[in-house]
Order: C-alpha cells, then sequence, then structure tokens
C-alpha cells in the first residue's frame, strides 16, 4: 500500500507519506510534527495517532520507542459544548 | 564555536531577527532556542494580525507588517501555506466611552493609510449575521486585517534565515552570559561556549531574565493567557470579532475551528503556563453572550501562553546600555503580528542603516525619563 494512502491522524486526515516528509526535513519532535501538520489536534486529541507517530519517530531516529516524548496532554479529555460549560457554571452561583 | 551574532529564542521574533540579518549579508549568526520552533508565545498565540491600534506606533509597525505578510509566502519563497486571510476584524463598542475612542481611533488609523472604518451595530450584524446586537453600541471594521498560521509563519522565516546561512540550535538553553569590562564575551549554552560580541535578547516570556544575566533591567514581565479551540465547522465567521470592554477575541481559522481567548484581569507574574478551568468557565460565558449560536460548538483543547508586558503594551526594540546587547521584547501579546517590522528595523539598527519607520520611542531608555509614556490601550 502507497504512503500517501496510509492515514495516520484520522482527525485531520494526514498520511504516513507526509510524515516522513517531514521528518526527513529535521522535524523529529511531535511537538514539532504537531504543529505543522495538526497531528494530534483534531477531537480525539492524539489518542489514535500518537503512539503510530511515536513508532514512526522511534525508527527514524533509531531510537527505542520510550525514549519518544509525545506531545503534552491538555485539557479537555473529551468535546464539551460551549452551552453546557456555560450552563453548568450558571447552576453553581 | 563563534558566532557575529547570537539571537536568543526561535519564536517568531527570533527567527525574523535572524533572516533579515543575514539578507543583509550578515555571516555567522546563531540562533539558541531552549526548546523546539514556536514552543513559547508564538506557538500559542490567538493568530490574528490587526492594524486597529489606539497609538500611533502601534498603527504603523502593524501596518507595514501586514503589507509584508501579504507577499511573504514568494518573499520568503515558502512552499507550505501561511494561511494568510484578509477577512478583516470587527472591533465592538460595547459602552460610551469606547464607542467615542474608537471613533477618535478610527480617525488615526485613517491618518496613516489604514482603511479601518466606524460602523452602526447592524452593520457590523451584516458582516457577522451571528452577532448579539443587543450587547453593542457600535463598531469598527478594518477588512486587511485578519488571520496567518503562526506555525507556518515562523517555519517560513525559518527555513529562508537557514538557507542564508544561519544557525539554529535547538533543545539548547542559554545558561549564562560573559561580559568583561562593559564588553560581552560569550554565550554559555546547555551543550556550548559560543564566541562572541554580539546577544539579541528575542526571549519572550523570558526576556526579563536573559536581560539580567547581563545586569541589563528590562522593566517587562510574563503574564499568562489563556485561549481554546474548538471542533472545525463550514465557515460561518470572516472576521476576527474582539471586544476590549467584554474581554474576548474570537475568531475562525480556516481550518474551520473557532480560536477564543480572553484576559483575566487578576493574573499574577509568573511564568504558570497551565491551563485553568476559571478560563473556560468565564470565556464560555463571555462567547455565548456575544457570539451566541457559538455555544454549540464543542471545545476541543485548551492552553496557555506568557504575553511578555512592558508598562506601555507597546514593545522595546533597540540597543541597551551595554554594548552589543540588543532587546526586541516586552510586546504584550503582539510580537506575533508585529514580527516583519521587528526583525526588519532591529538589523537597520545593528547595522547603523537608516530606519524604515522611525522607532526611538520604543527604545528601552523610555522609561528612565520623566516624561509621559503613552499606553496602549487596545489591547485583550
Amino acid at each position: 500500500m502507497s504512503k500517501k494512502d496510509i492515514i495516520i491522524c484520522r482527525c485531520e486526515d494526514v498520511t504516513l507519506e507526509e510524515i516522513h516528509q517531514l521528518l526527513e526535513r529535521g522535524y523529529t519532535n511531535i511537538e514539532e510534527l504537531k504543529r505543522l501538520l495538526r497531528v494530534g489536534m483534531g477531537p480525539c486529541q492524539g489518542t489514535t495517532c500518537m503512539q503510530l507517530i511515536q513508532r514512526e519517530v522511534s525508527k527514524f531516529l533509531n531510537i527505542p520507542i520510550e525514549e519518544v516524548k509525545t506531545q503534552k496532554v491538555r485539557p479537555l479529555t473529551m468535546g464539551v459544548k460551549l452551552n453546557a460549560i456555560k450552563e453548568g457554571a450558571c447552576d453553581e452561583s | 564555536m563563534k558566532a557575529s551574532y547570537v539571537i536568543i529564542g526561535a519564536g517568531i521574533s527570533g527567527c525574523s531577527i535572524a533572516y533579515n540579518l543575514a539578507k543583509k549579508g550578515v555571516k555567522d549568526i546563531i540562533v539558541v532556542e531552549k526548546h523546539y520552533l514556536t514552543a513559547g508565545a508564538t506557538g500559542r498565540c490567538g493568530a490574528g494580525v490587526r492594524q486597529q491600534w489606539g497609538t500611533e506606533m502601534n498603527c504603523r509597525l502593524a501596518k507595514a507588517s501586514i503589507d509584508f505578510f501579504s507577499i511573504a509566502k514568494d518573499e520568503l519563497g515558502y512552499q507550505g501555506d501561511i494561511e494568510f486571510k484578509q477577512e478583516g476584524y470587527l472591533i465592538v463598542a460595547v459602552n460610551e466611552e469606547e464607542d467615542k475612542q474608537f471613533a477618535k481611533n478610527v480617525i488615526l488609523q485613517n491618518s496613516l493609510g489604514i482603511p479601518s472604518r466606524k460602523i452602526t451595530k447592524e452593520e457590523a450584524k451584516e458582516i457577522v449575521p451571528h452577532l448579539n446586537t443587543d450587547v453593542i453600541l457600535s463598531a469598527t471594521f478594518c477588512p486587511t486585517d485578519g488571520h496567518l498560521n503562526p506555525f507556518t509563519m515562523t517555519d517560513a522565516y525559518y527555513q529562508a534565515a537557514k538557507r542564508l546561512g544561519v544557525t539554529f540550535l535547538f533543545r539548547e538553553e542559554v545558561k549564562s552570559i560573559v561580559v568583561k569590562n562593559d564588553k560581552i564575551e560569550k554565550v554559555i549554552t546547555t551543550n556550548h561556549e559560543i564566541h562572541t560580541s554580539n546577544v539579541i535578547n528575542a526571549a519572550g516570556g523570558y526576556a526579563k531574565e536573559i536581560g539580567d544575566m547581563v545586569n541589563v533591567a528590562i522593566p517587562v514581565y510574563a503574564e499568562r493567557h489563556e485561549i481554546l479551540v474548538t471542533e472545525p465547522v463550514e465557515k460561518i465567521q470572516g472576521p476576527m470579532v474582539m471586544s476590549f470592554g467584554m474581554n474576548i477575541y474570537c475568531q475562525q481559522v480556516p481550518h474551520g475551528s473557532f480560536l477564543m481567548g480572553r484576559s483575566n484581569p487578576f493574573e499574577k507574574p509568573s511564568h504558570n503556563i497551565e491551563s485553568s478551568w476559571q478560563f473556560l468557565d468565564e470565556m464560555a460565558k463571555t462567547v455565548c453572550t456575544l457570539l451566541p449560536p457559538i455555544g454549540n460548538l464543542r471545545v476541543i483543547r485548551q492552553w496557555a501562553g506568557s504575553y511578555n508586558m512592558s508598562p506601555d503594551r507597546q514593545p522595546i526594540i533597540g540597543t541597551t546600555d551595554l554594548p552589543g546587547f540588543y532587546v526586541a521584547c516586552g510586546f504584550s501579546g503582539h510580537g506575533f503580528m508585529f514580527a516583519p517590522m521587528t526583525g526588519l528595523l532591529l538589523s537597520e539598527i545593528i547595522l547603523g542603516e537608516p530606519l524604515t519607520i522611525d522607532i526611538t520611542d520604543l527604545h528601552i531608555d523610555r522609561f528612565k525619563t520623566a516624561r509621559d509614556i503613552v499606553i496602549e490601550k487596545s489591547v485583550v
């Protein structure tokens, strides 16, 4: 299967080919890949793609996967509507 | 290692300074960055670029910067997409004082060639149909303000600078700067000793700490500002909507997500960039009041970054009392949108060239003298 047909980040439609292109250009930090490709920035927040990307970085740099730092985990853990947040705040006051 | 100039910080300011110096023929420039490209304020900003300011200096810097952004892709020879979009900033007035001040701002902006205009709330609703006009009095609109992708824009400067021979050292922290007899001798990082006589402080939130290393007191501090992003949806909003009185900025980026932020008036100076639930709470209330349908969107992520605050909310750019030590800091939340001018003007100062815009008033010495400083009030 061609690398451009393999989707790594399903939220943002990022292919294995795009990841490999950036690795070859020297962007080997997951935070950099995230900012330039939007991997891990979609609704799943990297829970689907991050391990796959770690594996690609590990293979590319020839280092153990546990040495490849993942992205900073940020809130929220799942999508919540702004209205729900607002209404929750009113109930509390 | 040896360098003609060491630039501290690989945010957009540092990258723009490096590019502009290299383009003018300076060799052996080294940029030192503690983390990775755009790790600090640049990569955390709201991605807006505007010209609607309340001080003449900020208007001039912003206009010239937007003129550059419109040709940046070709000028820097960038393969990627900087996502420059000019669909305006709609700044709403929510009280009489703002209404009057904005009328004055528009006169100033127009006199400098910025095509902003004062509009009624009905006209504002034509531009942003989901705007709640019950909570506003009037607005100003400038159609050539807009949006730009902070990551790719910085990458464009970075790649252009690298092609011109600039060296970038990532994941290296500056630990000290050795000065002898009022002369810089070297910069010591976690991995290298770099011999140099010139250091440029573009360290954003950490600009004060870098100044302290050479006993140059810079009157700036870091302040946390929070921001969030929603799920992407079809395009419904062209311009950035902003209110100083309600304390909100909110735009839909080309990707489809809505980005929004507000300040916390009680925030204390610190390097804290953690997210808070209080921000989420206040942000939700504010956006649901001003732009009600946005309440139906899901928040998927929130984060924070540091503004580098100066006493007058205007940048500090230029030389200092220590020969060879230059500063580009104190942007107070607007370093991204001024970066083209920061790089150009500081390179002109360093090389002793005539200035494209007279920025004598942005020199650090303005805080030493007793005369009144002009404070920029158009800040969220």
